[in-house]
């Protein structure tokens, strides 16, 4: 069975591929819904553990938004978003023309705005997949959880207990004008999906 | 705090003597357990992050709560405590997000609280369940846990 952390080099970069593809989804979903032109630089594509995505985020106390999508289909898994404020504050603005005090003040709209682009971003990721592997993956609604990034990597982390615990990570910086945030955005097949899926791509 | 803290990593335990203090972060369904021997003045904490080994090929007994709970008693009694004086105060085990039915939160929670009663460990204080994160700390000097949220402050067992 492949084990994350043992990845290959072309794995990765089959890995890093989706990844562009997905992005430039993403930005063009993203610049229709924030009206705006929106770039992109390459994703910076990471097998990082537990504690390397906490610490890249402000340490494991950090507040950030995690959006929470499950995979089902031909591939089974999850993925999450996690935002920190700035990025929450800046998709609120576009969105909605919001401006976000905090993290705990979120409104009921702009948490359902939250979860819509989440859904859409999700969407651009995982029709990069199902294009490149000619699969049929759905996505469940999405779920969301604003707390301790290190509380919410709880929920991945159990649900995979028995995989090394080490995750894949795309960070993915987008640009608008003068403005820019960025996304973490963890994909996360099951062990066996991830087994099916190199196997396609003759990189197992 | 005059003693140091000892960061407990996920899947992870360790022991301190006064008047060190033992801290977990940021758990979610996760459960930070703290045993205490106010004799000998010596903390454990353990950090679990799935209820039951035997579901697994264990390879790691830190992860879960049977094997984690057993391992940290020994490790106590190797320093020196009494099991029958020790006691537990446990944090954790939340719903991050608010998924319906029997989640892996309250498998912990169940599991832990068997376990202790398996082995004798009354049970003195807990904050449990929920939707939120916490951090736990418990201190080797008067075994006194201390329990963070990010919107509920802090609270001590």
């Amino acid at each position: 069975m492949t084990n994350i952390d043992s990845f290959n080099e072309y794995q990765v970069d089959v890995l890093k591929e989706i990844g562009n593809i997905g992005s430039g989804n993403a930005a063009t979903s993203l610049s229709i819904m924030l009206r705006g032109r929106i770039s992109i630089d390459v994703p910076d594509v990471r097998i990082i553990d537990v504690d390397g995505i906490s610490n890249l985020l402000g340490g494991p106390e950090n507040q950030v938004a995690g959006v929470l999508v499950l995979m089902k289909g031909d591939i089974e898994g999850m993925l999450l978003f996690l935002l920190e404020k700035s990025a929450v504050s800046h998709l609120l603005k576009g969105l909605l023309n919001e401006d976000l005090k905090s993290l705990d003040s979120i409104s009921e709209m702009g948490i359902s705005a939250l979860l819509e682009i989440s859904n859409i971003l999700s969407g651009s990721y995982i029709n990069a997949l199902s294009q490149l592997l000619n699969y049929s993956i759905s996505l469940e609604a999405p779920r969301i959880a604003v707390d301790m990034v290190g509380a919410i990597l709880n929920y991945p982390a159990s649900v995979f207990g028995m995989m090394k615990d080490e995750l894949m990570l795309i960070e993915e910086s987008f640009y608008s004008g003068d403005k820019s945030f960025k996304s973490n955005l963890l994909i996360m097949p099951e062990p066996a999906s991830l087994d099916r899926m190199f196997e396609k791509l003759g990189a197992l | 705090m005059t003693g140091k803290q000892i960061v407990v990593g996920i899947s992870d335990l360790n022991t301190a003597y006064s008047p060190d203090e033992l801290i977990s972060y940021a758990l979610g369904s996760c459960i930070g357990i703290c045993l205490y021997d106010k004799f000998q003045k010596i903390a454990g904490l353990s950090h679990i992050l799935l209820p039951d080994s035997s579901t697994y090929k264990a390879v790691d007994n830190m992860k879960f709560a049977d094997t984690a709970i057993k391992e940290l008693i020994s490790r106590m009694i190797r320093l020196g405590c009494r099991k029958n004086n020790l006691t537990a105060k446990i944090a954790g085990g939340a719903n991050m997000f608010s998924w319906s039915g029997e989640t892996v939160g309250d498998k912990n929670i169940k599991s832990v609280e068997e376990q202790l009663r398996i082995h004798g460990i009354p049970l003195l204080a807990k904050d449990v369940g929920g939707d939120y994160g916490r951090t736990v700390s418990i201190c080797a000097e008067t075994g006194v846990v201390t329990v963070k949220a990010l919107t509920r402050g802090v609270k001590t067992l």
